[in-house]
């Protein structure tokens, strides 16, 4: 069991507790040149709503030109009232992931009380600094970090930069190779107090978009029903919006955009081999 | 030359138990009692920010009395050996068996080794997926471990307390009347305990992976009522529908 003296104490932070126990994660060295096809997590969105925040993930992992993984998990509850979404290589993302909210557990459990909002954003920003290293090893870690700040009773969400830079947004964010399409379709069709259904179609379309320009972002599977996974965080606190109420939405979006495409003509254009006219 | 007074190693013991007993006697009693939905545990404890009982792990409980400083120091050592076995291994494999033994270990040996004993009882409680699984751990001062199952008083009046828990305990109560019966039991025939003057807090299988949840305020003042105890002082306590 592990005890200290007053001075060496390591108090709430469990990351200085594993360092003192030895147990801290190594970081990754890879020689420049020497680079293995790593896993890698797309794309990411936060939107602020009228209730608090949605945030979704696409469920697609690539390494290299290769789909990874189908339905990869990138949203994940923090703690009750924050979540947070990762882009990047995804087994230190999920190790990242682990780690934050094994620390705010710890936190909450040694000192009583919760963390505020911005200092668990902090806290985030930390750990995607002290990934530096291995950012610079092409294992970079890029989250998004979203919750429901109980002293203001508004959704707050705040993006990174490898070096653990943080930063908050005031409407929404994106991150992973998908995020300027999906952002840039967040950035037209957001208003203020959207609705939880404005905001869920919202991010749908967004991921929706992405997968359709990006590669590496997985769109909805209708084959294997595997959809992006969306959750709220609100007053109520994180919550997983459930499958079936996405995949309803998501019919909904690809019926209406069928129809629009039956309206219009196709105007591809004509490629022959046999040239002259009929 | 002079020479060092010899001292029986049973005095030594019975002078550091004795000291222990008299440090734990002087703080107030809590009880865990098991009940349909896990466990409960009520500690008399007037402050509302110096905690006796807290959340160890997602199934794991603890709770203290005696010398705060050092249950609280146990308490954040279990925190620490719980979250680390959580993070080596699996959360599945952290458990109240072996945190106890961890704790007993301990308690023995500052009890033998050091200048003075640990003035404390701890209680390490773990719930378990179905009802009739759930475990107490109750560890003394000098590192004595005993497992209970129904319930387990700790503090210089358990033996009272628990003689009166022992009446009116039943398996499979539902989480008032257990509330009910642990505070009639820690107040004994002369004295009434309300909301104000305790701590409660349960582990539920209902609550979902963290299973550690206080129960107070407004919940806690409606399951006591005007306070539970003996010493029915006047008209007011005989319930109006007669």
């Amino acid at each position: 069991m592990p005890f200290f003296t007053p001075g060496d104490d390591p108090g709430p932070s469990f990351a200085q507790l594993l360092r003192r126990s030895g147990l801290e994660p190594a970081v990754p060295q890879i020689a420049p040149g020497d680079r293995a096809a790593i896993t890698h997590g797309t794309t990411v969105v936060a939107i602020r709503y009228a209730d608090g925040v949605v945030m979704a993930g696409d469920r697609r992992a690539t390494s290299g030109n290769f789909i990874a993984h189908r339905a990869i998990e990138k949203v994940f509850p923090a703690d009750r009232y924050s979540g947070v979404a990762i882009a990047g290589a995804a087994g230190p993302a999920m190790e990242m992931v682990k780690l934050f909210q094994l620390q705010l557990e710890h936190y909450e459990k040694v000192e009583g009380t919760v963390l505020s909002l911005e200092g668990k954003a902090n806290q985030l920003g930390g750990m995607v600094r002290s990934n530096l290293p291995a950012a610079m090893q092409g294992l970079a870690v890029v989250p998004l970090f979203a919750g429901f700040d109980t002293r203001r009773e508004a959704g707050r969400l705040f993006e990174y930069d490898i070096t653990g830079g943080r930063y908050e947004e005031s409407n929404f964010a994106a991150s992973g190779s998908g995020s300027l399409h999906a952002g840039t379709v967040v950035k037209l069709g957001f208003r203020e107090g959207l609705t939880r259904a404005d905001a869920l179609d919202l991010s749908i379309s967004a991921l929706f978009e992405a997968a359709d320009e990006d590669s590496a972002t997985g769109g909805p599977d209708l084959v294997r029903g595997i959809y992006p996974i969306i959750a709220t965080i609100t007053a109520a606190g994180f919550e997983r919006v459930d499958e079936l109420e996405i995949s309803q939405r998501f019919r909904g979006l690809l019926d209406a955009m069928a129809e629009r495409e039956a309206a219009t003509p196709p105007r591809l254009p004509e490629t022959s081999t046999e040239g002259g006219e009929a | 030359m002079s020479m060092p007074f010899y001292v029986a190693p049973e005095q030594v013991m019975k002078d550091r138990a004795d000291y222990a007993r008299k440090g734990i006697a002087r703080g107030r009693s809590l009880a865990a009692v098991v009940y349909a939905d896990g466990i409960v545990i009520c500690a008399e404890n007037p402050s509302a920010t110096l905690r006796k009982v807290s959340e160890i792990y997602d199934r794991i409980a603890f709770a203290g009395v005696g010398k705060y400083n050092e249950f609280d120091q146990l308490r954040i050592a279990g925190v620490r050996a719980a979250d680390l076995k959580g993070f080596a291994y699996s959360r599945e494999d952290v458990d109240a068996r072996s945190l106890a033994n961890q704790y007993a270990q301990i308690l023995g040996q500052i009890f033998t080794h050091e200048m003075k004993p640990m003035e404390v009882e701890i209680l390490v409680a773990e719930v378990s997926e179905e009802h009739g699984g759930d475990q107490l751990f109750h560890i003394l001062y000098d590192g004595t471990v005993m497992d209970e199952t129904a319930f387990t008083v700790l503090g210089g009046e358990a033996e009272t307390i628990a003689s009166r828990l022992d009446e009116t305990w039943q398996d499979g109560a539902d989480l008032a009347s257990a509330i009910r019966a642990a505070v009639g039991a820690l107040a004994g025939p002369d004295r009434r305990l309300a909301a104000a003057d305790l701590e409660v807090a349960e582990l539920a299988r209902s609550n979902g992976r963290r299973a550690f949840r206080r129960i107070e305020g407004a919940e806690l003042a409606g399951i006591l009522g005007d306070g539970v105890g003996g010493a029915a002082t006047s008209d007011d306590d005989t319930p109006a529908a007669e």
